[in-house]
């Protein structure tokens, strides 16, 4: 093992890593703003790529142009979700946590199925995208650049959104009901209204890295499940409910899985991931930024 | 002592009495190897999710990954037949024995965790006994083992002709199940799960052993999943690391008792009896074609009941028992 191939697996795993981070912030936000693992969250990654699919196969708009449209989509979807089950499941008077994990899981499962139905357990790929398949050396290590941009528009939505929660009237709201949600009921604020904007923000997230993953993975109806436990990783390690601790989390679990796999056979590259959380949270049981 | 309590749990125990008596005896008029199929699982699926119940349900610690402990339940005996040619019976024993023992290894860091985290731990440490086992060359890696037919006899555990030994079996460990929890549910430990999982802090400050009353509960959990682990690997011949260990199982022991009733002592049976079967049958008769349409219903299904009825079915059942329960 060189220090060439070294350098080369920690660079693609740094891309990876801010990937991760941007599939996991949604998980994260949502989390924050009211106390709920989404449970199909890998599910809206996987409808976010299969949106990506069929606007570059029917349309043949390429996914750096559809990303945009493809997060409104979601942005919708999320809200949509929000108030057709997640406002009921939040409402329960017994057993909150289990309804919570379990009305989510069941959308996860309901989406796969009609994913299965409409679209067929087939894989699909997005193929001849503008980025697809081409590599650009930098320093002579070789870095994938559909990673390479979904890195960089990772960053760049980790900033848009510390501005957006800092800077926005919105993001004032969001943040104040987190803090108490029934204090800001009382200077007028709907906070159905809040959690609604606040899943459809979360979903658009998750679209605009679906985007982005859709241009070099294979696209198929369990493809969230693969990604789904990196993400609650990712946002656990982080510390729930951290934006901060989400990004930190993703390039920390990106970089884990990149050293693992040059130690140990691909099939375990996971194994690393996993053993880093359980190290952290039993050092820190509420993970590296967490606040609670 | 208290004469309606006792008389409450003496009415269980005879409603289960009756319930099992009534189950032993459908066998007899149901020949179809398909329906008595179903039966088999339904009442593995109780016994799991009742077992699930106690560590998760009793002492509130929401575990989704006792897949680890239904597949080493399944490995050890299945290793132990084919290496060795010991008797699943001992194997049976032992992989109980085993995964409480895990079971208690784990639970000495990750007792110290809460919530959401962890959840994701037990669910990431399944993961890895996952892919341990799909990489242990010598159990079979990814191709799995194949338990040989070695002839139809209970000191073999095998019956290639018939169901039925399959379904006593079963019952019985659905019976045993219940009947733990029912004699748990009444003990030192019962009381002491219960308010571990209302107020750990409330808990300690008033003499509860908390940790080691988690411990307790993981223990009594894993071995008696580790148990139908090995039942299972008897029942199906085959076993490989997705099909005991993968994730999908540790959901589904936790289900059953989610929709009847998380924490009380029917619900896991009641939900497996409604679920396994609805499960198994939406499968064969919509899902042949692997469009998917079994799973929009169980998934519909699963969101459509834990909103409707958060406390579980049982509440539809007996609503002041529930009352009295708390």
């Amino acid at each position: 093992m060189t220090a060439e191939t070294i350098i080369q697996s920690l660079a693609s795993g740094l891309l990876m890593g801010l990937l991760y981070g941007l599939i996991a912030v949604g998980l994260a936000l949502i989390f924050g703003l009211m106390d709920v693992v989404n449970f199909a969250h890998g599910e809206f990654l996987m409808i976010a790529m299969y949106a990506t699919f069929f606007l570059f196969a029917f349309f043949a708009i390429d996914p750096l142009l559809s990303a945009p449209l493809v997060a409104a989509a979601l942005f919708v979807f999320g809200a949509v979700v929000y108030l057709l089950i997640v406002r009921f499941a939040v409402r329960a008077k017994a057993n909150a946590g289990m309804v919570q994990i379990f009305s989510t899981f069941g959308l996860a499962i309901v989406m796969r199925g009609l994913a299965q139905y409409f679209f067929t357990p087939d894989y699909r790929s997005v193929t001849h995208s503008w980025l697809g398949g081409k590599t650009v050396s930098i320093g002579g290590i070789f870095l994938p650049v559909p990673q390479l941009v979904g890195a960089l528009i990772a960053i760049a939505a980790f900033g848009a959104l510390y501005l957006f929660i800092n800077r926005t009237d919105f993001g004032r709201a969001l943040e104040a009901t987190r803090e108490d949600a029934g204090a800001v009921a009382l200077v007028g604020i709907d906070k159905n209204k809040v959690f609604a904007l606040g899943w459809g923000l979360g979903a658009a997230l998750v679209g605009l890295s679906g985007a982005v993953m859709a241009i070099f993975f294979y696209i198929y109806p369990d493809v969230g499940a693969s990604f789904a436990l990196i993400a609650y990783v990712t946002v656990a390690l982080g510390g729930f409910g951290s934006v901060f601790g989400a990004f930190a989390g993703g390039i920390i679990v990106g970089l884990v899985e990149a050293t693992t796999a040059l130690i140990l056979p691909p099939s375990l590259k996971a194994v690393g991931i996993y053993a880093v959380y359980l190290l952290v949270v039993f050092i820190r049981p509420r993970g590296l930024f967490g606040s609670m | 002592m208290d004469t309606a309590f006792a008389r409450s749990r003496r009415r269980d125990l005879i409603v289960a009495l009756v319930l099992a008596a009534i189950a032993a005896t459908v066998p007899l008029f149901v020949k179809d190897v398909y329906v008595q199929n179903i039966m088999v699982l339904t009442l593995m699926w109780g016994a799991l999710s009742q077992s699930w119940n106690i560590l998760s349900g009793y002492c509130g610690q929401i575990s989704l990954g006792h897949a680890l402990y239904f597949g080493i339940g399944a490995y050890t005996t299945a290793l132990l037949f084919t290496k060795f040619g010991v008797l699943p019976w001992f194997g049976m024993l032992g992989g109980g024995v085993i995964s409480a023992l895990i079971a208690m290894a784990l639970g000495y860091p990750c007792f110290r965790l809460r919530g959401h985290y962890f959840v994701i731990a037990t669910i990431v440490i399944a993961e890895i006994g996952l892919l341990l086992f799909h990489n242990w060359d010598w159990a079979g890696a990814a191709m799995g083992i194949e338990i040989p037919a070695r002839g139809d006899s209970w000191l073999k555990f095998q019956f290639p002709r018939s169901k039925l030994p399959y379904f006593y079996f079963a019952l019985v460990l659905a019976c045993v199940a219940w009947f733990v929890t029912w004699w748990l549910e009444n003990s030192k430990w019962g009381y002491w799960w219960r308010a571990v999982k209302d107020n750990p802090e409330a808990a300690e400050s008033l003499g509860v052993d908390v940790f080691n009353s988690k411990m307790g509960a993981a223990a009594v959990s894993a071995f008696l999943v580790a148990v139908g682990g090995s039942f299972y690997a008897q029942f199906v011949y085959f076993i490989d690391p997705e099909s005991v260990m993968g994730f999908q199982f540790s959901l589904l022991m936790a289900l059953p008792a989610v929709l009847g009733g998380i924490g009380t002592l029917w619900g896991p049976m009641l939900g497996a009896v409604i679920l396994i079967p609805l499960t198994e049958l939406t499968r064969s008769y919509v899902g042949g074609s692997g469009r998917g349409v079994d799973l929009i219903v169980y998934g519909g299904l699963i969101i459509a009941i834990s909103l409707a009825r958060p406390q579980g079915l049982i509440g539809l059942f007996s609503p002041k028992r529930k009352e009295a329960a708390r």
